[in-house]
C-alpha cells in the first residue's frame, strides 16, 4: 500500500522508509509540516504517518486540515511524549491511532495494517470465519467445526478482535487497547496468559492450529501455517 | 454573630422607646392629676358651707364656661346632683382618693381619665377629673411607630447581613475553587479580584503573585524534564531502530541475533522505566490535563482482577475481589487509576507470597467511606516494616527485599502521584500478616 510519512527526524524517517520498503509498501516522505500537508491533501495514500512536533506546521494541525476537508485517510500519530493526555489530544484532533516514540517497528507495521483495513467498512459483518472457526457477533456463539465452544465474555472479545484482524499481526499492546481499553504497558506480560487460555479452547483439541504466535511482534489468527 | 448585634440593637431601641413613652405618659398624667387636684381644692376648700347648696351651681358654671374638667357630684345616697359624667365610674371608690377611670360621652365614645375624689360634709362626694386620652394616644402611636420602625430595621438589617455574608462567602468560595483548580493541575488559574481594594483583595493579590512564581518554577521544571526526555529518548530510539534493522537482516549469525535480541529487550526495559519516570514527573508537576470521567470503581477493580486472575493462577496464586457495594460511582482519570491499581496488583504478585511458603493471596477491594472511595490491595506476604513505609513511596526506592526482583522502583511512587493528582492519598498498612496498600480518593459526586 501507499504510505505517506511526515517526519523531520532523519534517523526515524530513514528507519521508517527502510522498514516499510522491506515490508513491501510504497513510501513517500515529507520532512516538514507544510510540505507534508500539501502531499497529504493531494491524496492517494492508504495510510499517513505523522509526527506531532514538526517544523513549520504542527502534526495535529495537519490532521485537522485533512479532516476538515472531509478526507478520511487513516492517520497514525507519532509522538515523543507519551503522557496520557497527549494520546487523547491526538485522537480528538482526528488521528486514528497513536504511537509513542521510541516504538518497535513490528508495532508500527501491525498498526498501519490494521488502520488500512479499518478504512474498508466491515463493522456490519455479523460473522467472522477463519477456517472452520465461526464467531457469530449477534448470537455471541463460537463454533469450531460442529463443536460449540464456550468462552468467557472477555475471551469472546479477544477472539472477536483477533478474527476481525484475521490474517494480520496484532501486537500485545493493540490487544490491551482494543480488548481491555488499557492504554499503557503493564510490567507483567498479561496478554500471553489470556492468549494461551483462548488457544486451549479454540485450538487444543483440533488438528489445525489457527492462532499463531509471531515472534517479536504478536499474534495472528489465520488458516494455514505461521 | 451579626444576629447578636441585631438583637442588641432591637432590645436597646425597645428600652429607649419604652422609657420615652413612660416618661411622656407619666408627665401628661401627672399634669392632668395636678389640674384635677387644684380644681377640687378650689371647689371644696371654702369650709363651713353646705356643699349641696353651692357646688351644683359652681360645677354647672364651670362646665358651661368650657372647662376641660370632668365632674361628678353625689349626695349621701349616691344620687347624681351635678356633673358632666353620665354615671359614677365603677373604678373609683366613693371615698377620698382617686385614680384612672373610663367614661362615655353622650356620643358613646369611650375615653380614659384620671381624677381625684373627696368626701365632703354630709356624705357628699365630689369627683374632679381630666381626660388623659392624649397620653394613651401618645403611647399607642409611639408603640406602633416603634413596631413599624423595628420591622423595617430588622428587614433591612437581615438583608444587609445576608448580602454582606453572601458577598464574603462568594469571594472565599472563589478562592477555594481557584485553589482546587490549581491542585487539579491548572496552574494558570488566578484568584479574581473584587476591585474594592479591601483586605481580601490584598490577600488575593499576594496569593496570585505567589501562584505566578510557582507557575514559573513549574514551567521551568517541565521544560527541563521535557528536554531531558527528548535528549535521552532520541539516542534510545536510535539504538532500538538500529538493532531492529540489524535483526531483520537475514544474513546475521545466530550468536549475534541473540545478543541483539537481548539488547532490544534491555532497551525496551530502559524505555519503560524512562516513560514511567516521565509520567511520575509530569503527574507531580500537575502537567497532565485531567480527562476525568465518571466511572464505576467496582467495575474497575473487577476489570483489573479479570486481567490478572489468569496470570496469578499460572503461578498458583490467587486474586480475589471484595466488594461492599454493587456500584461505586467515582470521577477519575480511568487510565491513570487503572495503571495505579495494576501497579499495586503486580507488586502484590511479586512480593506477596507468605514467608511460610505457599501461594500468594491477593485481595482487591473497594469500599465507600463518608466522602471517600477507598481502593485496597492486600497480600499475605512479609509486608513492609512500619519504619520503611514512608520511604517505599519515594521514587527509585527499592526496599532490601525487592532488590533481587526486576522492576523500576517507580511503581508505588506512580500510585502516590496518581492519588495526589486526584486529591487523594496512599496509605501503607499492616495486613497482619502482609501488606495492605490503600488508595484513598475523594468521592467527588458526578457533578
Amino acid at each position: 500500500m501507499r504510505v505517506l510519512v511526515i517526519e523531520d527526524d532523519e534517523d526515524v524517517a530513514s528507519f521508517l522508509l527502510k522498514g516499510l520498503g522491506e515490508a513491501g509498501h510504497a513510501v513517500d516522505l515529507a520532512c516538514d509540516g507544510v510540505t507534508g500537508e500539501e502531499q497529504a491533501l493531494a491524496g492517494g495514500y492508504d495510510v499517513i504517518i505523522v509526527d506531532r512536533m514538526l517544523p513549520r506546521k504542527d502534526g495535529l494541525a495537519i490532521v485537522g486540515a485533512l479532516r476538515a476537508g472531509g478526507d478520511k485517510t487513516p492517520v497514525l500519530i507519532l509522538s515523543a511524549l507519551g503522557a496520557v493526555d497527549d494520546r487523547v489530544k491526538g485522537l480528538r484532533a482526528g488521528g486514528d491511532d497513536y504511537l509513542t516514540k521510541p516504538f518497535a517497528f513490528a508495532e508500527l507495521l501491525a498498526r498501519i495494517d490494521a488502520l488500512a483495513r479499518r478504512a474498508v467498512p466491515e463493522e456490519s459483518e455479523t460473522r467472522y470465519v477463519v477456517g472452520d472457526l465461526v464467531l457469530d457477533r449477534l448470537t455471541r456463539r463460537v463454533t469450531r467445526g460442529k463443536e460449540v465452544l464456550s468462552l468467557q465474555p472477555r475471551e469472546f472479545r479477544l477472539l472477536e478482535y483477533l478474527m476481525k484482524h484475521a490474517g494480520q499481526v496484532v501486537t500485545r499492546t493493540m490487544l490491551l487497547e482494543g480488548v481491555w481499553d488499557y492504554h499503557f504497558d503493564p510490567q507483567t506480560n498479561v496478554i500471553d496468559v489470556h492468549i494461551s487460555r483462548l488457544r486451549a479452547k479454540i485450538d487444543k483439541d483440533f488438528d489445525v492450529q489457527l492462532l499463531h504466535t509471531v515472534r517479536g511482534a504478536g499474534y495472528v489468527i489465520r488458516e494455514g501455517g505461521a | 454573630m451579626p444576629l447578636i448585634t441585631l438583637s442588641v440593637f432591637v432590645i436597646v431601641s425597645a428600652l429607649l422607646v419604652g422609657a420615652l413613652y413612660w416618661q411622656a405618659s407619666r408627665a401628661l398624667t401627672r399634669l392632668a392629676l395636678e389640674q384635677s387636684e387644684s380644681e377640687l381644692r378650689e371647689l371644696a376648700t371654702d369650709g363651713g358651707f353646705v356643699p349641696l347648696e353651692i357646688l351644683p351651681a359652681a360645677i354647672e358654671r364651670r362646665i358651661e364656661s368650657g372647662s376641660l374638667g370632668l365632674y361628678f357630684l353625689t349626695d349621701a345616697n349616691g344620687r347624681k346632683r351635678a356633673g358632666n359624667l353620665n354615671r359614677w365610674p365603677p373604678e373609683i371608690e366613693r371615698s377620698s382618693g382617686g385614680g384612672f377611670f373610663g367614661y362615655e360621652t353622650h356620643g358613646g365614645s369611650r375615653h380614659i381619665a384620671v381624677g381625684v375624689t373627696e368626701v365632703l360634709e354630709g356624705g357628699v362626694v365630689l369627683l374632679v377629673g381630666r381626660n388623659v386620652d392624649a397620653a394613651r394616644l401618645l403611647a399607642s402611636s409611639l408603640w406602633w411607630w416603634f413596631i413599624g420602625a423595628l420591622g423595617v430595621m430588622s428587614v433591612l438589617g437581615i438583608a444587609a447581613m445576608i448580602i454582606g455574608h453572601r458577598a464574603l462567602l462568594g469571594r472565599v468560595e472563589m478562592m477555594r475553587a481557584t485553589s482546587a483548580a490549581i491542585m487539579a493541575g491548572d496552574l494558570a488559574q488566578r484568584i479574581p479580584l473584587a476591585g474594592s481594594g479591601d483586605e481580601l483583595d490584598a490577600l488575593a493579590q499576594s496569593l496570585n503573585a505567589m501562584l505566578a512564581r510557582i507557575e514559573q518554577l513549574m514551567a521551568g521544571l517541565k521544560e527541563v524534564s521535557d528536554n531531558i526526555a527528548h535528549d535521552l529518548k532520541t539516542p534510545l530510539a536510535r539504538i532500538r531502530s538500529s538493532v531492529e534493522s540489524a535483526l531483520r537482516d537475514p544474513r546475521g549469525a545466530p550468536a549475534h541475533r541473540e545478543g541483539l535480541e537481548r539488547t532490544l529487550e534491555e532497551a525496551d526495559e530502559l524505555i519503560k522505566t524512562f516513560n514511567a519516570l516521565l509520567l511520575v514527573a509530569r503527574l507531580e508537576a500537575g502537567a497532565v490535563e485531567g480527562s476525568a470521567e465518571t466511572l464505576d470503581a467496582a467495575a474497575l477493580i473487577e476489570d483489573v482482577a479479570e486481567l490478572y486472575g489468569p496470570v496469578a493462577e499460572e503461578g498458583g496464586d490467587l486474586v480475589r475481589v471484595e466488594l461492599t457495594a454493587e456500584a461505586v460511582p467515582l470521577v477519575a482519570n480511568r487510565q491513570l487509576l487503572l495503571q495505579a491499581l495494576i501497579n499495586l496488583v503486580e507488586n502484590a504478585l511479586k512480593y506477596g507470597r507468605p514467608v511460610t511458603g505457599g501461594p500468594a493471596e491477593i485481595t482487591v477491594s473497594v469500599a465507600v467511606r463518608p466522602g471517600q472511595v477507598v481502593f485496597a490491595v492486600a497480600d499475605r506476604g512479609p509486608g513492609i516494616p512500619s519504619g520503611s513505609r514512608e520511604r517505599a513511596l519515594k521514587r527509585f526506592v527499592r526496599l532490601e527485599a525487592s532488590r533481587s526482583q526486576p522492576g523500576t522502583g517507580l511503581g508505588l511512587s506512580l500510585v502516590a502521584a496518581v492519588a495526589r493528582l486526584h486529591g487523594g492519598t496512599v496509605e501503607l498498612d499492616d495486613n497482619s500478616p502482609g501488606l495492605v496498600v490503600r488508595l484513598v480518593l475523594p468521592a467527588r459526586g458526578t457533578d
